[in-house]
């Protein structure tokens, strides 16, 4: 095992990451604001008006890659949560705590975004069926773990408290994705499956999925930006934190 | 064994463990967790008697009458049974015959459910009107109707 291309072990180390992370931050910032702003455009301008719900469908490119993407963050929380457990690593647990507030976010835009679609659509800003519920309990868990991380003071005691909350709740994003196929709900079923591929006319679709990568990249970059103040913030007593120039200046 | 795959394997089989008590927890739930009943859920008297539920399934093309002081009735159906619904208040945007719909309110003596509350339930399809229109075209020529 001596002939590994790379050495990943090198970059679970925050000081090896830091600079690393540094320089993915600017790329990742231009792929997001390049995506959204197209996605944007295209969703406004370029994708056709819904047959049946008007212009008020178009919430949709916002609400559908927030809720995808509040799911797809936790889901890399609880990798990095289990990573952290296992071997012991510093930096995973670094890594989930950054993500934690971008994930947050997100969920609260699906919802508040739903709510907004749900009034006119609907007739009411919301209901408790089973995929509403669940995906409420995701914002719950983000927050909690949140706020765990934050009454610990020992920052290694307070990744494995929230490692073990993250694991405790990952059985929720399985009930949000299948609430809708597996109970009556009010939402509706999903537009877009793997496995059956997709009910929305191409244009719609595609307009979807930049604006999702375009929030995968915001994700990406907000976390990196943010872990590397972790770092700085746990790590400042070490030589390396005070060796960086940007600590010297 | 080194200490890592120890902790492994209590990562692992905790959240096996984890996952198998959710599904024996939704299992146990199953239909408490189903947001409404269908009309075939009613007709075979799944459904409380007496007191609030909720109603879904699909406004029977037809049958929607506007009567008087505003009360309005239509008939929600599953393609198997049918149900007849009385409301009286402000219908959503989405509400339509053909369209799928979730009533909440209880069942009158007289077989006729009075709901309190109407929901429009939209479908996963999205597409442009030209689209809908050239789709129910094909729809009408495939089944002989106009």
């Amino acid at each position: 095992m001596n002939s590994r291309l790379i050495n990943w072990f090198k970059f679970s180390s925050p000081a090896s990451f830091y600079p690393l992370a540094g320089k993915m931050v600017p790329v990742f910032t231009l792929i997001a604001v390049m995506l959204i702003g197209v996605g944007l455009y295209m969703s406004f301008f370029v994708a056709p008006t819904d047959y049946k719900q008007g212009e008020g469908y178009r919430i949709i490119f916002v609400h559908v890659p927030a809720a995808w993407l509040s799911m797809f963050i936790y889901l890399v929380m609880a990798f990095w949560a289990a990573l952290g457990l296992v071997f012991n690593t510093r930096l995973s647990g670094m890594m989930a705590s950054s993500l934690a507030p971008t994930g947050a976010m997100f969920t609260f835009i699906a919802l508040w975004t739903g709510a907004f679609w749900g009034k006119p659509m609907w007739g009411t800003w919301w209901v408790w069926d089973a995929r509403l519920t669940s995906e409420l309990i995701l914002l719950f868990l983000y927050l909690g773990f949140i706020a765990l991380q934050g009454a610990i003071d020992d920052s290694r005691r307070s990744d494995r408290a929230g490692a073990l909350l993250i694991l405790v709740g990952v059985v929720n994003i399985p009930i949000i994705h299948y609430s809708v196929k597996w109970w009556n709900t009010l939402h509706q079923g999903a537009s877009v499956s793997v496995t059956q591929g997709s009910s929305m006319s191409s244009i719609m679709l595609w307009t979807m999925l930049i604006m999702a990568l375009g929030f995968w990249a915001y994700a990406i970059a907000v976390a990196l930006s943010r872990v590397r103040s972790i770092i700085l913030e746990r790590e400042r007593d070490t030589t390396w934190v005070s060796e960086l120039a940007e600590v010297r200046r | 064994m080194k200490a890592r795959h120890k902790r492994l394997g209590f990562v692992l089989a905790g959240l096996v463990g984890l996952g198998l008590a959710t599904w024996l927890v939704m299992n146990a739930l199953e239909n408490n967790l189903s947001y409404f009943f269908s009309p075939t859920e009613v007709a075979g008297n799944k459904a409380p008697k007496d007191h609030v539920f909720r109603l879904g399934g699909l406004v029977q093309p037809g049958s929607l009458q506007r009567g008087q002081e505003l009360t309005i009735r239509f008939t929600v159906t599953d393609n198997a049974h049918n149900v007849n619904v009385a409301y009286t208040g402000i219908l959503p945007d989405l509400f339509q015959e053909g369209q799928g719909v979730i009533a909440q309110g209880r069942m009158g003596a007289d077989g006729v459910f009075v709901a309190d509350e109407v929901l429009a339930k939209h479908d996963e399809n999205y597409m442009p009107p030209e689209v809908a229109d050239a789709l129910q075209k094909s729809h009408n020529a495939a089944t002989g109707a106009n």
